[in-house]
This record gives C-alpha cells, structure tokens and sequence, in this order.
C-alpha cells in the first residue's frame, strides 16, 4: 500500500511523528543502508536538488552525516554555519533563514541552541525543514537511527526494555528518544542524578524513572548511556567526574545487568572513563559504531521523503 | 498466455541465455518487483542445460528513475541486492514486461554502478511495444498487442498464485 504526494513535509520532532511515520522512514533507511556498501557510494535520486545545512550551534558529526547523506543522493549540500555569517553582526534568526530560501534550497537542515526554532523556520520557510536538533527538546534523526539500530537487531522494539542513563534534563537526544521509542512500543527507564531528571517526563511516553543505576539496567533489553551536556550547565549539578562516575558510569560489572545480548548505545561524543567505561564501550554488546553507520542510511531517507518520495512500506513486504 | 506458454517462452529465453554466453560466467538480475521470480526461474532452467545455476540478483531502480519525484505512479524505494561482482561476466537483465524502456535506461545506469558486465542481455516474459527510448530486448517469450491506455499483467505463482498474462483495460480483461 502506498499514499499519494510527498511523503513527509517536513520532519521536525518525532512528537509530530506517527508510528506509521517513524516505520517509513526506517524501512525507507534500510534500502538506503545498502547503498552505502556499494563500490560506488551514489545513486541520481536528488541530482539537481539542493540541500542547505543551516547551523546556528557547533556541530560536527550530524552535519558531516547529513553532507554525506545529501551527496550520496547525489544533492548539492552547502553548509552555513552561523558563527562565520551575519549572525554574528546582529541579523535575526529569520532573516538569515529567508537569505538562505532566497537562493531556492529543495531542504534546509537546521540546528540551533534554542527549542522550537525548526517549527518557526517550517512556518516561514517555502522548503523542507529537517530538524538536526533543536536546544534541549528534540534531535529526531538520532532517535530515528538509534532506533533503526535496535530494529536491526531486534526486527522490532515492541515490549522491549530500553534504559537512558545521564542528563535527561539537558538532552535532546533522550527527550526524542524516549517518544520515539515509546511509539513503537518499547518501555522507556530513565535515570540520572535527580537534578537531572526533568518534572513531568512521564508525559514524553512510556517511562519510569529510576535514581540507581543497577535498578534501571538490571533486565534491560539495551541501555543508551548519555554524555553530561557541559555546554548546557550554567552551574554544576553533581560534585565531580569521579563522582558522577562511581554513581552512574557504566561499568563492566553493570553491562553484566542487562538482559542477555542486551545492547550499549551512546550518541556521541564519548566521554571515556566518565558515563562510560572504555572496555564496555569498544565490547561485543556495543553499537555505537553502527549508530553512526546506520545514521547517513536514516538521514538519506529524511532527505529523500522529505525531498519528494514515496514510504516505503512494500519495501519491508517485499524482502519479508 | 496460460502456464504452458508461459513455461515454453522461459525455456525459449533459457536456450538463448546459455546460448549467448557460450561457456562464459552467466549472472541473472531481476528487476524488482516482477522480474525476480522470472529470473529465479530462468536461473533453474539454465542449471538444467548447464549443470551449473547462474546467481541472482535484485535490482531495484527507484531511485534511478527519471520521474522519481515526477511520475504518476509514486514511485517506493526498496533495496537492491547483487551479491556477486558482475564484471568479467554475461549479465542476463531480466523484467516482465517491456513498454517505454525508461526502466531498463534506468536498470542499465545501475547496473554500470556496480561494475562492467562483459555483455548484458535484456530478456522480457513480454514485449508490448510502445517504445519512448530507443531500447529492444534480446530475447523475447511473447509479443502483445496493447494500446496506451491498457496495462499488461504478468502473473506469476510465487507472486499472485497463478501463471498467465492478461491485458487489462477500459474495465474489460482478456487473456491473450
């Protein structure tokens, strides 16, 4: 069965998202991963379009998975970052977006340190709109490749059991994750020190909440472990990195809690020996190297939907 | 057509395969959706003649299409799967039915992506004319007559249950 029109308008919080939605684009991003094991790594499907990555906060790994995805599809991607354009000179946020539409992107990509900003350019803007983070409220194509990960292994998250331990409160990563996952049926555990668990989180989904961090990993299917958001932090919220460590860290000892072939995420970047012991992050439960990978697959069917195609809902019927 | 010439016209196609390649290494690549079960069922008859069954492979072109955003019909990407190297080899490009040929300019485009085959064959269960791109096939099952506005369906066992080709059109359908 397919639908008629583009398939997606624009992908700016997975909380717009339908399970349809999220099921789409990862049976889209499968074909797509193929792809990326070919010889040659580029197919014509966006010859001629033009993507802009508009970034008004440091970043480099989701704008490189972006570009890669973008020129694997054979787009033409620019990338405007804003600490060397006009912002910097005092223009608004819009104006800088609409310089940016006046030469006809096909998608603008856009991150800022501010929530809600996709959902403003989306209004203005006459291109997609691709949200590559937004603040600390929602950073969709990571949920989306996180959970196209642990769809690969588990062909579904259904009643599953998936841990976030960290700084929820600050992250944007958890705050799409925990939707994301919820609408496809998981059960969200989340944990932190309780200055970093944020008030009403149980309305982003299926989640409970857990301050030891044995009581949330114990049975858990995989746990995604989160890196402390120093940028975000205007004053500490734990006494130190050892500290914070001892009480929180994922260590071999509690990798061993998980469920049976239960799984490590972590978004990136590491920070080694601090949420995360480094024999557990390079060990056999570990996918964090195929987050990435899978990353440029998910970002290459949010370009390509919202760019124009079709779901691919046959596609997943067709190799059943 | 019925099973019997559906099965008559495969062997046709076989002879022709084994024929072109002449010792030299065979592959077989189906278009997706309708060409790979005829080119799993061609790889079983050419192991017949050969003793040796050519790989399969699957060849989605949606995203080498020249309407992927423009067509009528929408178009769904789903994956492509060649999992030998098709260079140095007799590549058989096998679909159901021919029409325009913009499928196979596009089936040809990404097939040269994963290497340089020695020599494609295009082999079609049927040629229904009406050609918009200067392509012919080299081996043929059976030629229909249809006009624009009607469409001929290949129905296959794997997929529909049954064997038979049928065009369809202006709300009457008829066997041919």
């Amino acid at each position: 069965m397919t639908t008629d029109g583009p398939a997606l308008r624009n992908v700016l919080g997975i909380e717009d998202l339908e399970r349809y939605d999220i099921e789409s684009i990862l049976d889209s991003a499968s074909a797509f991963r193929e792809i990326m094991g070919r010889h040659i790594k580029k197919v014509p499907t966006l010859r001629g379009r033009l993507v802009v990555n508009l970034f008004f906060e440091p970043s480099t790994r989701t704008r490189t998975s972006f570009e890669i995805a973008g020129k694997m599809l054979s787009a033409d991607v620019v990338n405007f970052s804003a600490s060397a354009s006009s912002l910097g000179k005092g223009e608004t946020l819009l104006d800088t977006a609409r310089s940016i539409e006046a030469m006809h992107p096909d998608v603008v990509v856009v991150r800022s340190a501010s929530a809600g900003v996709p959902w403003m350019l989306a209004k203005a803007l006459g291109a997609a709109v691709v949200n590559a983070g937004d603040g600390a409220h929602e950073h969709p194509s990571q949920a989306l490749l996180d959970a196209f990960t642990l769809r690969e292994r588990w062909r579904s998250l259904d009643e599953r059991t998936i841990a976030i331990v960290g700084d929820i409160t600050h992250s944007r990563v958890a705050g799409s994750g925990i939707r994301c996952f919820s609408k496809l049926g998981a059960k969200v555990r989340v944990c932190g020190p309780p200055t970093m668990i944020p008030p009403g989180i149980g309305k982003l989904g299926r989640v409970t909440v857990h301050h030891q961090v044995e009581d949330a990993l114990r049975g858990a299917d995989a746990v995604m472990m989160l890196r402390i958001q120093r940028e975000r932090l205007t004053e500490p919220l734990f006494p130190t990195d050892r500290e914070y460590s001892r009480r929180f860290g994922l260590s071999p000892a509690r990798a061993e809690l998980l469920a049976r072939d239960g799984l490590i995420l972590h978004p990136g970047p590491l920070n080694r020996g601090v949420e995360i012991d480094p024999a557990v992050a390079d060990g056999p439960r570990s996918v964090i190297l195929h987050q990435v990978e899978n990353g440029v697959a998910v970002r290459m069917a949010l370009l390509y939907l919202t760019a124009g195609g079709t779901r691919a809902e046959v596609a997943r019927a067709a190799t059943a | 057509m019925g099973p019997a010439d559906i099965d008559r016209a495969l062997d046709t196609i076989a002879d022709g395969l084994v024929e072109a390649a002449s010792g030299r290494p065979l592959a077989l690549v189906g278009i997706r959706t309708g060409g790979v079960p005829l080119a799993e069922r061609l790889a079983r008859r050419v192991a017949d003649r050969t003793g040796e069954a050519p790989p399969v492979g699957v060849l989605d072109i949606t995203l080498y299409r020249d309407d992927v955003f423009g067509g009528l019909e929408q178009p769904v990407v789903g994956p492509t799967d060649i999992a030998f190297p098709i260079g140095e080899r007799v590549l058989g490009l096998v679909d159901d039915v021919l029409y325009t040929g913009r499928t196979v300019r596009a089936a040809l485009d990404e097939l040269m992506d994963f290497g340089r085959p020695t020599r494609v064959l295009l082999a079609v269960l049927v040629d229904r004319g009406g050609r918009e791109l200067p392509i012919q096939p080299d081996l043929v099952g059976a030629t229909a007559v249809a006009e624009p506005g009607e469409s001929v369906e290949v129905r296959l066992k794997e997929t529909h249950g049954e064997d038979a080709v049928v065009v369809m059109g202006g709300g009457e359908e008829g066997a041919r």
